[in-house]
């Protein structure tokens, strides 16, 4: 380890790994820390991503995929199906990964592409100098040291304290994360698509997934807002579930987590700071979906690292450009997704039913949801017509 | 003030962590640890998904 870097990334998920690659290629000197010993380990994610989404960053690998699914099945909360996305061309079509495995590959990349990375390694606060940020305090194995940078980048997920350090205030309220548990089950039939269950007695504020992974086994979890959370849990909501609908499955592993859904934050970057995925609460507010808005993110932040390190300048002013890049792609998609969510959040299952309803006889298999949307909206003015802003 | 941890129950995720509003608690590997300035505001015992968290007053 040296004592002074171009950047130091903090937190190796799928943020901070591509950050950390993206710097390294352009020639800065980048640490990656992560406070885990073991990276991507325990996992808390469904796994889901779009094959569109994930190939922009890495080259599909099967060692890090579970399964391959045909696209998506919405369930009603009344059991009426419908079917999306089989082209794979969008949401959650695509594959179902094993992130233990890929965290560490995307890792693996940074440290080839020349980011040195430390393990157990956990960052307690930020060096200043003259207020300025001037590098991080790490505990590795016990021992605090001083490990100087230009610029630090959080990358430290739903529990992000990098951004809290740097003045900027990234807690969320109860009704900005979805409160989650997943059993990973076998013996049963996972289908060749993923399922999303929609309604009250499922998932409050939420949804509960099914995603196959693999010969006889699949995700099924489900997230509570939680706003709706404390007298029901995720946890017994989704044992509920199980011993309900799958009665025959078996548990094999077991993964809590939260999900930021705020949709996009005012300020992700101070002078010698960016935040990055779900530091930044960059997860989508509608699907909880965050792996691909994460690597998008990071490849902008690593981007704007190489920028800064030529102009020599590392203030908000060289930073904005991340910031303005980010607002402009991932936050607009994210906005739009709040918009839905909160409209969701009024309706109750009766009138999910009748939405699901409404698009009998139209095929919207190849659809994405993006175009499912107008759909709805046509034939359902009165439900949503709170959103008929995003339509025009 | 402050939120007790059953350790037996937590599923160290964190998410306790991104709620807390004055940034009391943290996630050291496999536990969570109360500094003193927690509030007793009860968030985080709200939303943990396991219910593995309790407000002392
Ligand atoms: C139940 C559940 C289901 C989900 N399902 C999906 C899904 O199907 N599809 C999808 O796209 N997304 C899903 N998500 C969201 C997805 O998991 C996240 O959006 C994604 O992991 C964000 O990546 P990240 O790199 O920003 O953060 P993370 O993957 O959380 O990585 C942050 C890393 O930072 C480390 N860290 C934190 N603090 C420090 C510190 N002080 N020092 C050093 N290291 C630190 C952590 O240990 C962690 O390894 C789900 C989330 C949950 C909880
Ligand atoms: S939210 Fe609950 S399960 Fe998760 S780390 Fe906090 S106490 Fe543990
Ligand atoms: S009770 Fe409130 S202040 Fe105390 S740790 Fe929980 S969220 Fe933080």
């Amino acid at each position: 380890m040296k004592n002074k870097y171009d950047v130091i990334v903090v937190g190796a998920g799928p943020a901070g790994s591509i950050t950390a690659k993206t710097a390294a290629l352009g020639g800065l000197d980048v640490l990656l820390i992560e406070k885990r010993q073991e990276i991507g380990d325990p996992v808390r994610c469904a796994e889901g991503v779009s094959k569109e989404g994930l190939k922009k960053h890495i080259q599909p690998d099967p060692r890090w995929i579970a399964a391959e699914v045909k696209g998506s099945k919405i369930l009603a909360p009344d059991g009426t199906e419908i079917k999306m996305s089989e082209e794979a061309s969008s949401g959650k079509a695509g594959y179902t990964l094993e992130r233990k495995v890929f965290d560490r590959a995307l890792a693996q990349q940074a440290a080839m592409a020349g980011a040195e990375v430390m393990v157990k390694t956990r960052a307690t606060g930020l060096l200043r100098n003259n207020g300025k940020i001037t590098g991080i305090n790490a505990m590795y194995m016990g021992e605090t040291q001083e490990i100087k940078a230009d610029i630090v980048i959080g990358a430290d997920g739903v529990e992000s304290k990098v951004g809290r350090w740097g003045g900027i205030d990234t807690s969320l309220k109860p009704q900005d994360i979805e409160t989650g548990a997943q059993f990973l089950v076998s013996n049963i039939d996972p289908g060749e698509y993923s399922r999303f269950y929609m309604g009250e007695k499922y998932a409050p504020g939420g949804y509960l997934w099914v995603f196959p992974k693999g010969k006889n086994t699949a995700n099924v979890g489900l997230g509570l807002l939680g706003s709706k959370s404390g007298n029901v849990r995720a946890i017994t909501l989704l044992e509920n579930f199980i011993k309900n609908y799958m009665p025959e499955a078996k548990i094999l592993e077991m993964v809590v987590g939260g999900v930021p859904v705020s949709g996009p934050i005012k300020q992700t970057i101070a002078d010698g700071l960016m935040l990055v995925g779900d530091a930044a609460r960059q997860s989508d507010p509608l699907t909880g979906g965050g792996i691909i808005n994460a690597m998008d993110a990071g490849k902008m932040a690593g981007e704007v690292c190489i920028r800064a390190k030529e102009k020599g300048d590392y203030s908000v002013k060289t930073l904005k450009e991340y910031e303005d890049k980010w607002r402009a792609t991932i936050g607009k998609e994210l906005s739009k997704s709040l918009a839905v969510k909160n409209m969701l959040l009024k309706l109750t299952d009766e009138q999910l039913n009748q939405l699901a309803h409404s698009l009998k006889g139209i095929d919207t298999s190849k659809m994405p949801l993006p175009l499912v949307l107008p759909i709805l909206f046509k034939k359902n003015p009165k439900i949503l017509w709170e959103l008929r802003t995003l339509f025009v | 003030m402050t939120v007790n941890v059953n350790r037996y129950k937590c599923g160290y995720c964190g998410a306790c962590v991104g709620v807390c509003p004055v940034g009391a608690l943290e996630l050291v590997e496999t536990w969570i640890e109360v500094d003193n300035t927690c509030t007793s505001c009860g968030v985080c015992a709200k939303i943990c998904p396991v219910g593995a968290l309790v407000v002392v007053k």
